[in-house]
C-alpha cells in the first residue's frame, strides 16, 4: 500500500510535465483498447488526433467546439483554485441561454444592434442566479455545493425541455420541441476573412472565448482579487488574517463561474443552432471540468486545453465516420485523462512510497 | 390496470434501491463517490453481455457484480491509495463508465435476451390487491432484503459501527486503532457490487435489451435518493418507491392529458434532494445526519 | 513508601521527525498503583512520549518493558490488550454516535448492548462518574464528554492509564471531581500516568514526577519532596542572562487603551477571554506569558481584528481611534502591524511564492497596487528589501515559502511587518520553532523597532524571550490577564507559578 508524505517543495518539472505524461499515457491506453477492440490502433488514432487538424477547416472546426469549453473551463478554474467545488456548470449553461433565449423571443422582430449584448448580459445572470442559490446556501447554512449544484443541473435541463415542448414552442415547428428562430440581430455570425470567406463554422464567439481566458488570466495573475481567489483555496484563515471577507469572495465566485457558463450557452446558441431546443449543450459543463484540470488551473492553459478537449471529440467524430469506432470511445478517452491528470495531482503534493511501516507524522 | 402500474413503480425502484444502499455504505464511511452511473453503465453492460453470450441469467448477473466491483477498485485505487479529490475521481469515473460500457456494447445494440423469471407461481400474483407483491423476480426481493441486512449491519454489530466511526471521524478512529482505508477499501467494493448489481438488473429485467447510456440518470436519482434517506437504509426502500412513483406517474399522466408538465413531476426527486439538503445544513439536530468526515481524504500516517 | 513492583519501564526511547528529534533517549518507568507525573512546557515532547506508550506512533529508538518483560506496542489495539488506556487531550469521541456506541468502539471485545449498558452503569457508580448511556456526545459538555472518555478507559479494566491534559478543558470543580476518581482508581491498584503542565496539579495528585525539557529527561522527583518553585525551574530552565539593548525613554504617552475585553468562547476547545485590560506606551515592549491553549490564538485574533465586536469589548483605542470595529485591512491603514503564531496558512501561505506572502499584508499599499492591478515590479522590489534588510536566507529568486526554513521564514514575516515601521505591533511566539541565530536576529529587530518609538505587544510561551525583550509582563491564564508587572519585579519562579495558575499574592501572604 502506498503512503504519502507532503512534499516540501510543489515540483515544478511535474507541473509542467504532469498533462504532457498524462495525454501521452492516454494515448498509449487508446492504443491499447484500439488493440483489444479490433481496429487498427494506429489507424484510429490518426483518426482520432491527426485528420481533425490535417485541414483548416477542420482546424476550425476545433475551435468551434473548443468555444463552450473555454469559456466554462475558465470560470470553473475560479471556483476549483478556490476549493469551491461548482460542478453544476451545465444546469447554468442551460439557465444562460433560456435567459438570452427569453429576450430574443419576446423581442422576435427587432432590428437593433443592442439585441446581442443585451442577450449576453442577460445570459450572464441567467447563469449567475442559478448558482447564486447553492453560493447563498453554502456561505449561510453551509450546505455541500457539491450536490447541490449537480442536483439544479437536472432542475434546469428538465425547465428547458418543459419551455421548448410547452410555452416557447414554435407554432410552426410541426409539434417538435423547438422555438421559433431568432431574429438575425441575435445570431453570432461567421467570421468573414478577406480574400478567404468564412472557414468553415468560425466564428466571433470564439474569439471572444479566447479574449474571456486571457482577461481571466490577467484577473487571476495580476490582480488583488486573483490573489484573493487563490488564498481563499490555499488557507481562508490567511485570508482572514489578510483583511478579506470569505462570503464575498465565495458569492463572487459563484456568480462569475454561473454568469460564464451561461454566456457559453448564449454563444452557443446564437452562433450554432439559432434557436432553443431540448438538448443545447453534450455535456460541456462536465466536460469543462476535465478542460479546467488539464490547464492545471490556469486560465490562459485553458485556451490550449480546451482546444486539446475539443480534439478528443472531434477526432472521435471522425473516427465513427472513418472506421466506425463508437463515438462514446471519447468518453472513455476523457475519463482517462482525467484520471491520471488527478494522480498527478498527488504526485506533485505528495512523495508516494510504499514502505508500509513508516510512521511519520507528529501531528496525526 | 392499478396492479399493472403498481409493479412498473415495485420494479423501477429496484435498480434504485440496490445502488443507493451501497452508495449508503461507501457514504457512511466518509466516500463520496459520484461515479455511481458509471459503475451502474458497467454493471449493466457486463450483465448483458454475459448473459447473451453464456445464456445464463446467473453469470450474466455475477459479470454485473464484478464489474460494478471493478470499476468500483478504479476509483478506491485513486481516492484512498493516491488520495485524490473524491469530487472528481467519481466524475472521471462516470465519463470513463459510460464511455467504456458504449464502447463494450456496441456491438449488442439491439440484440434480445430472456429476463429474469418471477419467483413464485401466477395463481399468487393473479390474486387481487395483494398479488402484485407475488409478481416480481427474485431481485426485487433480494433488494428489499440487502437494505434490511445493511440496516442490522450498520446498526446492529460492531463492524457496523466502525465503519460509521469512520465515516464522522476517521482521525478519532485511527487514535482508536481501526484501519481507516481497510474500512473505507470495504465499503468502496461493495457500494460497487451494489451498483453493478443494480445496473445489472436494467438489461435483465427491466427492459431486456441494452442500449448506450441506458441508466439515464438513474445513478443521479440514486445519490440524490442517499441524500434524501438522510443516510438511513429503510428510508431509502420508501424514497425509492417514492421516486419510482413520481417517474412512472408522469409517463402515466402523459398517457392521460394531464395538466401538469411531466419535466415537473421529473425534477421532484432532485427538488426533495436540495431541500432535504438545506434542512440537514441548517440548525436543529438534522445537521448531524451526514457523515462529518464525508469526501475528507485520510492521508495515512503509519 | 513500600517500594511496588514496576509496571512500565521505557529504556532510551527516542523519536525524531525527519531532523527533528521530539523524544531524546527517554528513561522512565511507572509502579504499580502509582500516579505519575509528566511535567513540561508545550513542545517538550510529552504527547509524542505517551503516544508510543498507546502504540500510535513507533519509537525510532529504545524499548519498553511491561511487568519487566520486553514488548512491542505495535497499535492502540495491542496496548488496550496489555491493558494500557488512554484518555486523548483533544477527545477522540464521536459527536454524533451515543455514549454506549463510543464506548463499545474503545472496547476489543464486543459486547451486546443492553449487557454493556449494564456494565456502565456499574462502573460509573463504582466511581461516582455520572454518564446516561443512551445519550449522544454532541449533547454533553466538556467535561462530560471527558468522563465518557474515562469511562471507557475504565471498562477495559486497565493497569495503566495515560491522562494526556485532562484538566486543560475543565472548570476547578470539574478538575477536583476528577482528582478524587483517580484516587479511587490507584486505590484499586491502577498506575495513572498525569500528563500537565500544572505545577499545583501535579504536587497535589501524583506521588512522583518525571520532568521533560525540549525532548529530554530532565529530573524524577518525589513530588512530596520538592517545591512548586523547584519545579517551575525545573519546567523552564534556569533564569536566562538578560542582554537589554534597549535604550528607549520611557513615554507617557498611551498608544494602546484596552478595557473591559471580553470574548465568548465559540467553540469546546477554545478559551473565552475574560475582562482583559491592557495599556501600551510609545517605545514599551509588553510580554503575555502563559501555557498555550490559555486564550493567546484567542486574544491575538482579537487584536488583529479577525474578531471582532463592540458588544462584549468596552475600550479597544489605538492612536485615540477605536478601532473595535475595524477589520484587519482597516488597522493596517492605521499603521498597526500584527504577527499571528502561525506561520503555516496564517502569516504566511507556504505554497505562495514570497511575492504574493509580501502582498497578503500589503495589498491595500498604493505602492504596490492601483486600481486592483498589482505592481509587480514594485512587490518583488518590496519582497527584495525585506529578504535584503532582514537577512532572510532563500534557495534561489522568489522560491516559493514552503522551501524556506522556519528560522528564515519567520525573519520574513517579521521583517515584511517590521519594515512598514508600524507605530503599533503586535506579534505571537515570535521565534517559536526558530533557530539560535534567527531567533537574536529577531528579537534585536524587535528591540530596534521599540527604540524607535512603537508600541509592542509579545505574547509568547518563551519565558527566556520575554526577560529578553519585555518592559512589563503580565499572564494569560484560563483567558485571564494577571496585572502588568515591571521585569525587575519578577523571576522565573514566580512567572511559572502564574503560568501555572498559581495566584502570587495568596502564596506571599502564606509565607
Amino acid at each position: 500500500m502506498f503512503y504519502l508524505t507532503p512534499r516540501k517543495e510543489i515540483s515544478l518539472f511535474f507541473t509542467i510535465s504532469i498533462p504532457v505524461i498524462s495525454i501521452l499515457l492516454t494515448i498509449i491506453f487508446g492504443f491499447f483498447i484500439f488493440s483489444v477492440l479490433g481496429f487498427e490502433p494506429g489507424k484510429a488514432l490518426y483518426h482520432f488526433f491527426i485528420s481533425p487538424l490535417s485541414r483548416l477547416d477542420k482546424i476550425a472546426d476545433l475551435f468551434v467546439k473548443a468555444c463552450p469549453l473555454m469559456i466554462i473551463g475558465t470560470g470553473l478554474v475560479f471556483c476549483f483554485r478556490a476549493n469551491i467545488w461548482n460542478i453544476g456548470a451545465e444546469g447554468q449553461l442551460i439557465m444562460g441561454a433560456v435567459f438570452a433565449g427569453g429576450l430574443a423571443l419576446s423581442f422576435s422582430e427587432t432590428q437593433s444592434v443592442w439585441l446581442l449584448p443585451s442577450m449576453a448580459i442577460f445570459s450572464f445572470i441567467g447563469g449567475a442566479l442559478w448558482a447564486l442559490l447553492p453560493a447563498l446556501l453554502k456561505i449561510k447554512l453551509r450546505t455541500n455545493e457539491i450536490l447541490v449544484t449537480l442536483m439544479l443541473t437536472y432542475v434546469a435541463s428538465l425547465f428547458l425541455d418543459w419551455l421548448v415542448r410547452g410555452p416557447w414552442r414554435s407554432p410552426t415547428s410541426f409539434g417538435f420541441p423547438l422555438t421559433q428562430y431568432y431574429p438575425d440581430v441575435g445570431l453570432i455570425s461567421k467570421i468573414y476573412f478577406p480574400g478567404i470567406g468564412n472557414i468553415s463554422q468560425l466564428h466571433w464567439g470564439v474569439l471572444i472565448a479566447i479574449l474571456i481566458c486571457l482577461l481571466c488570466w490577467f484577473a487571476m495573475e495580476k490582480t488583488v482579487f486573483g490573489f484573493k481567489i487563490k488564498l481563499i483555496g490555499d488557507s481562508p484563515q490567511a485570508l482572514r488574517f489578510s483583511g478579506f471577507n470569505e462570503s464575498k469572495t465565495t458569492i463572487t465566485l459563484f456568480i462569475i463561474s454561473g454568469g460564464l457558463a451561461g454566456l457559453a450557452g448564449m454563444i452557443e446558441v446564437s452562433a450554432n443552432i439559432g434557436q432553443l431546443q431540448p438538448n443545447i449543450s453534450f455535456g460541456y459543463g462536465f466536460t469543462a471540468i476535465i478542460v479546467a484540470f488539464l490547464a492545471r488551473l490556469n486560465p490562459a492553459a485553458v485556451i490550449i486545453s480546451g482546444l486539446l478537449i475539443a480534439l478528443i471529440e472531434v477526432g472521435g467524430d471522425s473516427a465513427q465516420i472513418a472506421l466506425a469506432i463508437p463515438k462514446v470511445v471519447t468518453g472513455v478517452f476523457k475519463g482517462i485523462l482525467l484520471f491520471f491528470l488527478l494522480a498527478g495531482e498527488t504526485l506533485t503534493k505528495f512523495e508516494i512510497g510504499f514502505n508500509y511501516h513508516q510512521k511519520s507524522s507528529l501531528n496525526d | 390496470m392499478i396492479d399493472a402500474l403498481v409493479l412498473t413503480i415495485l420494479m423501477t425502484s429496484v435498480p434504485l434501491i440496490l445502488a443507493a444502499t451501497g452508495e449508503l455504505v461507501v457514504e457512511r464511511s466518509g466516500v463520496l463517490n459520484l461515479g455511481l452511473e458509471g459503475m451502474m453503465l458497467m454493471g449493466a453492460v457486463s450483465a448483458f453481455a454475459l448473459t447473451y453470450v453464456s445464456g445464463s441469467l446467473l453469470v450474466g448477473l455475477l459479470a454485473g457484480i464484478m464489474s460494478g466491483c471493478l470499476t468500483a477498485a478504479i476509483f478506491g485505487f485513486f481516492v484512498l491509495g493516491l488520495a485524490t479529490n473524491q469530487v472528481a475521481t467519481g466524475l472521471a469515473l462516470t465519463i470513463f463508465g459510460t464511455g467504456l460500457s458504449g464502447l463494450i456494447g456496441s456491438d449488442f445494440v439491439g440484440k434480445a435476451i430472456e429476463g429474469l423469471p418471477t419467483v413464485f407461481p401466477e395463481t399468487l400474483s393473479n390474486m387481487p390487491f395483494i398479488g402484485v407483491f407475488f409478481a416480481l423476480d427474485a431481485i426485487a426481493y433480494l433488494s428489499i432484503f440487502i437494505s434490511f441486512l445493511v440496516w442490522i449491519f450498520l446498526f446492529k454489530s460492531k463492524y457496523g459501527l466502525i465503519l460509521r466511526a469512520c465515516g464522522i471521524s476517521h482521525n478519532s478512529a485511527h487514535s482508536l486503532g481501526y484501519k481507516v482505508l481497510t474500512v473505507r477499501w470495504c465499503s468502496i467494493l461493495f457500494g460497487g457490487m451494489m451498483a453493478g448489481l443494480a445496473g445489472a438488473y436494467l438489461p435483465l429485467m427491466l427492459t431486456p435489451h441494452w442500449s448506450e447510456g441506458m441508466t439515464s440518470g438513474r445513478g443521479w436519482i440514486a445519490l440524490a435518493l442517499v441524500v434524501f434517506a438522510s443516510w438511513m437504509p429503510s428510508r431509502i426502500v420508501y424514497g425509492a418507491i417514492l421516486f419510482g412513483a413520481i417517474t412512472i406517474m408522469q409517463l402515466a399522466g402523459q398517457a392521460r392529458g394531464w395538466t401538469i408538465p411531466p419535466q415537473f413531476l421529473s425534477s421532484l426527486p432532485y427538488i426533495a434532494t436540495i431541500f432535504v439538503l438545506v434542512l440537514i445544513s441548517s440548525k436543529g439536530t438534522a445537521k448531524y445526519l451526514a457523515p462529518s468526515d464525508l469526501t475528507r481524504p485520510f492521508i495515512s500516517s503509519k | 513508601m513500600t517500594t511496588k513492583p514496576v509496571l512500565l519501564e521505557s529504556r532510551e526511547i527516542s523519536k525524531s521527525f525527519g531532523s527533528f528529534l521530539a523524544n531524546d533517549s527517554i528513561n522512565f518507568d511507572i509502579l504499580e498503583g502509582e500516579i505519575h507525573g509528566l511535567l513540561g512546557e508545550n513542545g517538550a515532547g510529552k504527547s509524542t512520549f505517551v503516544k508510543m506508550v498507546y502504540g500510535l506512533l513507533e519509537p525510532s529508538n529504545g524499548t519498553f518493558y511491561w511487568n519487566g518483560k520486553k514488548i512491542i506496542i505495535g497499535r492502540p489495539q495491542e496496548a488496550r490488550n496489555f491493558g494500557i488506556g488512554m484518555v486523548f487531550q483533544h477527545f477522540t469521541l464521536f459527536p454524533t454516535l451515543t455514549v454506549i456506541e463510543n464506548i463499545q468502539l474503545s472496547l476489543n471485545d464486543n459486547f451486546a448492548t443492553h449487557e454493556l449498558r449494564d456494565t456502565i452503569n456499574k462502573k460509573s457508580a463504582e466511581f461516582g462518574i455520572t454518564v446516561d448511556p443512551d445519550i449522544y456526545i454532541r449533547d454533553l459538555s466538556v467535561g462530560e464528554q471527558q468522563r465518557v472518555e474515562i469511562l471507557r478507559c475504565l471498562l477495559q479494566n486497565p493497569k495503566l492509564l495515560i491522562m494526556d491534559e485532562p484538566t486543560s478543558v475543565l472548570t476547578p470543580q470539574e478538575s477536583e471531581q476528577l482528582f478524587s476518581v483517580l484516587k479511587k482508581l490507584s486505590e484499586t491498584g491502577c498506575s495513572i500516568l498525569f500528563i500537565s503542565h500544572k505545577l499545583k496539579e501535579i504536587k497535589k495528585i501524583t506521588q512522583r514526577a518525571t520532568i521533560l525539557r525540549r525532548g529530554c529527561v530532565v529530573s524524577t522527583v518525589e513530588t512530596a519532596d520538592v517545591s512548586t518553585e523547584q519545579l517551575a525551574k525545573m519546567m523552564v530552565g534556569s533564569n536566562p542572562q538578560i542582554v537589554k539593548p534597549k535604550t528607549a525613554k520611557k513615554s507617557s504617552a498611551i498608544l494602546v487603551r484596552i478595557s473591559g475585553l471580553n470574548r465568548p468562547a465559540d467553540n469546546p476547545f477554545a478559551t473565552a477571554l475574560d475582562n482583559i485590560s491592557l495599556n501600551v506606551k510609545a517605545g514599551e515592549i509588553i510580554g503575555i506569558a502563559g501555557i498555550a491553549g490559555n486564550g493567546q490564538s484567542e486574544l491575538m485574533e482579537v487584536l488583529s481584528g479577525e474578531w471582532r465586536s463592540t458588544e462584549t469589548i468596552d475600550i479597544f483605542d489605538v492612536l485615540g481611534t477605536d478601532i473595535r470595529n475595524y477589520s484587519p485591512h482597516k488597522r493596517r491603514l492605521l499603521g498597526i502591524g500584527f504577527l499571528p503564531e502561525e506561520r503555516h496558512g496564517h502569516s504566511a501561505v507556504i505554497n505562495m511564492k514570497l511575492t504574493e506572502n509580501t502582498l497578503l499584508t500589503n495589498h491595500n499599499n498604493p505602492v504596490i497596487q492601483k486600481n486592483n492591478i498589482v505592481k509587480n515590479e514594485n512587490l518583488e522590489k518590496l519582497t527584495t528589501n525585506i529578504i535584503d534588510k532582514y537577512d532572510v536566507r532563500t534557495p534561489f529568486q522568489n522560491p516559493q515559502a514552503s522551501s524556506l526554513s522556519g528560522g528564515n521564514l519567520q525573519k520574513f514575516v517579521v521583517g515584511r511587518e517590521i519594515i512598514k515601521k508600524p507605530r503599533v505591533l503586535f506579534v505571537a511566539q515570535p521565534t517559536w520553532g526558530v533557530d539560535i541565530g534567527a531567533t537574536k536576529f529577531i528579537r534585536n529587530a524587535l528591540i530596534d523597532l521599540a527604540n524607535d518609538g512603537c508600541g509592542i505587544i509579545v505574547i509568547s510561551q518563551d519565558l527566556e524571550e520575554l526577560f529578553e525583550l519585555a518592559d512589563n509582563i503580565c499572564v494569560l491564564f484560563r483567558g485571564k490577564l494577571s496585572e502588568s508587572k515591571p521585569l525587575q519585579e519578577l523571576s522565573s519562579q514566580k512567572i511559572g507559578m502564574l503560568m501555572g495558575g498559581e495566584d502570587l499574592h495568596s502564596e506571599s501572604k502564606g509565607h
